[in-house]
C-alpha cells in the first residue's frame, strides 16, 4: 500500500473557537513530512486529531488501511509515538524513562519490565547517542539532551510513525542540526514515517521531502519543498517579505527575513533610479 | 555499586516489615497494663486471664485500626498526588475528609446508622466521592488542571462542611450530637468487630488494587498527555483510582474520624528515602503510615496517661508543620507543578 497513513476530510477542533476544516493528506511510508504555518494556523491541532485527544467531527483516519479512531490507545501507541512541544520533567532516572516506552506492549497489570524490554531500550539509547546518561535524572540534563531523550522514549515503542511537534523550537543551530540529522537516519535507517511540526523553514526545507502548508485551519498548499517554500507562498501564509534563494549544496531553496529599514531603503532606491 | 531494582526493593519492604513488627509488639505491650513482651503468647492462650481481655479487646483492635487506616490514608495521598501531580494535595488538604465526614454526620443524625453499622462507611464513601469528583471539575475547567485553585477549593469545601455538620449538630439531639463529637475527635477506640474486620480487608483489598494501576501511576507522573501516548486510558484510570481513594478515606473517617495529613507526610518522606517510582512507592507508603499511626497511636494514650489524646492531634501538628516546611521548598514545587 502506497498511502500510508491517509488523513480524509477530516475536521476537529476546540469546544468554542479554534477548527480545523477539510484537512486532506497522506503521506507514504517511510516518508518524511513538514508541517509549517505561522502560529495559530492548527498545526498542532491537527496533530491532536491525529493522537485522538481531539474527537473527529467529520472524516476518517486510515493507518494502512485500518481506521484509526477504531482502534484503542493501546494499539494506537503501538503505531504511533508522538514527542510534544511541552513535556514535564519529572525527576527520574533516564532509563526508566525510556523503558516507559514499552508500556503499550506491556500486558494488563503488568509490574516489571522484560529482559527484552530493557535490551529494547538500551539499542534506542545506543542509537540516539544517550547511553552515557542512563542513570542521571531527567531533572539534570541540557535541553539537546532531554530532546534525545524524548525521542529515544519514543523509538522505545517501536512505531511506525513518528509525530514530532517543534522538537528544535528551543535549541541552539547545533542541537537543531544534530537532531534533525538523526530523525533523518532514523528515517532512512529504520524506515519510520515521520511528521514534524516545524517553524524553522529553512529546517523544514532542508531535511523533509513533502511540506503541508498550513493557514487558518486548513492547508494552504502542500507539496514538494521547492514548490512550498517560495516568497510568494511564503509572503501571502506569514504576511511577512521574504527573499529565497537556493542551498548552493543541497539545491533546496531557503528563506532570508529583510529588515524594515533595508526594505524602506530599496523602496527609495527603487524609485530613485 | 548500588545493588540493583529488585534486590533494593525487596531490601526496603524487608526493612519496613520489621519496622512495623516491631512497633506492633510495642503497641500491644505498652499501655495503662503493661504486658511483657515474652508473655505475650502465654497470655493470648489464656482467655481467662485480664491481660487477654485487654490485648484482644482493646489493643489488637486498635494496633489493627491503627495499621489499616495509617496504611489506607497514606497510599489514598499518594494516589491523589499521583494523579494531580502535587505534593501538597492529600484527603485532608482537598477538602475529602471534610466531604466524607458530612456525609457520616448525616448518617448519625438520622440514625440510620443504628440500622445497620456498615452505613457508617457506605456514607462516608459517598461523601469523599462527591468531593473529589467537585474539586475535580471545578480546578478542571477552562485549559488543564489549576493546582492553586484547585487547594483553595479543597479548603473551601473542609470549611463549608464544617459549617454545615455545625449547622446539623444545632438543629439535632443532644444525644446525636455526643456521638458526633466523639467521633470526629477522631479515635481509634472502635470496639465493633465487623467495622474493624471491614476496615481491615478494606485497606489491605485497596493496596492489592491500587497495584494493577502501579505502571499507569508511573505514566501519569510524566503528565496526562504523556501517558495517553503511551497507550493509557487515562480517564478510565483516574475515574477508578477516585473511586478507590474515596473508599479508602471514606472507610477510614467513618471509623475512627478526621486523621488529618497521614496522606501528605508519608508518601513525601517516602518519596525522599526510596524514590517516586510506584512499584516500590506504594508498598512502602502503605507500611510506613501504618508504622506512623501506630507509633501515633501509642504516643497518644501515653503521653496524659490514664487520658487520651484524640490522634488527629498528632497527625495534624506533624502534619501541619511538614506542609509549611514543603511550601517553603521551593525545590518541591517546581519539580512537580
Amino acid at each position: 500500500m502506497d498511502e500510508y497513513l491517509s488523513i480524509q476530510d477530516i475536521s476537529c477542533g476546540y469546544k468554542s473557537g479554534f477548527q480545523l476544516n477539510n484537512i486532506r493528506f497522506s503521506v507514504k511510508k517511510g516518508s518524511f513530512t513538514g508541517i509549517i504555518g505561522p502560529n495559530g494556523s492548527g498545526k498542532t491541532t491537527l496533530f491532536k486529531g491525529i493522537s485522538g485527544e481531539l474527537a473527529l467531527k467529520k472524516g476518517n483516519i486510515l493507518l494502512n488501511g485500518q481506521m484509526l479512531n477504531k482502534m484503542n490507545m493501546r494499539q494506537k501507541a503501538r503505531h504511533i509515538a508522538i514527542v510534544s512541544q511541552f513535556t514535564n520533567i519529572e525527576s527520574i532516572r533516564v532509563e526508566d524513562y525510556i523503558l516507559m516506552g514499552r508500556m503499550p506492549y506491556h500486558k494488563q497489570f503488568q509490574l516489571f519490565e522484560t529482559k527484552e524490554d530493557k535490551e529494547i531500550a538500551a539499542k534506542y539509547m545506543e542509537m540516539t547517542g544517550i547511553a552515557h546518561l542512563r542513570d542521571k535524572n531527567r531533572e539534570e540534563l541540557s535541553g539537546g539532551e532531554q530532546q534525545m531523550v524524548n525521542i529515544a522514549c519514543a523509538l522505545t515503542q517501536e512505531p511506525d510513525i513518528l509525530l514530532l511537534d517543534e522538537p528544535t523550537t528551543h535549541l541552539d543551530i547545533t542541537h537543531q542540526v544534530q537532531f534533525m540529522n538523526l530523525v533523518q537516519r532514523l528515517n532512512e535507517q529504520l524506515k519510520l514515517t515521520v511528521i514534524m511540526i516545524i517553524h524553522d523553514l529553512n529546517l523544514a526545507s532542508e531535511y523533509c521531502d513533502y511540506l503541508l502548508m498550513m493557514k487558518d485551519g486548513h492547508i494552504y498548499k502542500q507539496g514538494k519543498p521547492e514548490d512550498i517554500i517560495t516568497f510568494e507562498n511564503i509572503e501571502e501564509v506569514y504576511k511577512t517579505v521574504v527573499v529565497a534563494k537556493i542551498n548552493p549544496v543541497s539545491q533546496k531553496p531557503v528563506i532570508f527575513p529583510v529588515s524594515e529599514k533595508r526594505l524602506k531603503n530599496i523602496n527609495i532606491n527603487n524609485l530613485s533610479s | 555499586m548500588k545493588p540493583n531494582k529488585p534486590m533494593r526493593w525487596i531490601l526496603t519492604i524487608a526493612i519496613l516489615s520489621i519496622i512495623l513488627m516491631v512497633s506492633i509488639a510495642v503497641s500491644l505491650c505498652v499501655g495503662e497494663v503493661s504486658i511483657p513482651f515474652k508473655g505475650l503468647a502465654s497470655i493470648l492462650s489464656d482467655t481467662s486471664s485480664m491481660e487477654y481481655g485487654v490485648l484482644a479487646y482493646i489493643r489488637i483492635p486498635r494496633t489493627v485500626l491503627a495499621f489499616s487506616i495509617g496504611g489506607s490514608l497514606s497510599i489514598s495521598g499518594a494516589i491523589l498526588q499521583g494523579i494531580y501531580r502535587n505534593p501538597l494535595v492529600e484527603p485532608y488538604t482537598l477538602g475529602i475528609s471534610g466531604g466524607a465526614s458530612l456525609g457520616i454526620t448525616f448518617i448519625i443524625i438520622s440514625g440510620l446508622y443504628l440500622t445497620h453499622i456498615l452505613f457508617m462507611p457506605l456514607a462516608g464513601f459517598i461523601g469523599a466521592l462527591a468531593t473529589i469528583l467537585l474539586v475535580y471539575t471545578l480546578s478542571m475547567r477552562k485549559g488543564g488542571l489549576n493546582t492553586n485553585r484547585m487547594l483553595l477549593i479543597g479548603v473551601m469545601i473542609s470549611f463549608i462542611a464544617s459549617s454545615l455538620i455545625m449547622f446539623l449538630m444545632s438543629v439535632t439531639t443532644a444525644e446525636n450530637i455526643h456521638s458526633i463529637v466523639f467521633w470526629t475527635m477522631g479515635s481509634l477506640n472502635e470496639s465493633n468487630p465487623l467495622l474493624i474486620r471491614f476496615m481491615l480487608i478494606a485497606s489491605l483489598a485497596g493496596l492489592a488494587i491500587t497495584y494493577l494501576f502501579a505502571m499507569p501511576l508511573n505514566a501519569l507522573r510524566l503528565g496526562e498527555e504523556k501517558a495517553k501516548y503511551l497507550g493509557i486510558n487515562t480517564t478510565m484510570v483516574i475515574k477508578i483510582l477516585f473511586v478507590l481513594t474515596s473508599l479508602l478515606t471514606g472507610i477510614s473517617i467513618s471509623v475512627a474520624g478526621i486523621i488529618g495529613f497521614v496522606g501528605l507526610i508519608i508518601p513525601h518522606f517516602v518519596r525522599l528515602i526510596i524514590g517516586n517510582d510506584y512499584r516500590i512507592m506504594l508498598i512502602s507508603s502503605f507500611l510506613c503510615g501504618s508504622i506512623f499511626l501506630i507509633v501515633c497511636d501509642i504516643i497518644a494514650r501515653t503521653i496524659i496517661a490514664p487520658n487520651e489524646l484524640p490522634i488527629g492531634v498528632i497527625t495534624g501538628i506533624v502534619g501541619g508543620i511538614t506542609f509549611i516546611f514543603m511550601l517553603s521548598r521551593s525545590k518541591i514545587q517546581s519539580k512537580f507543578m
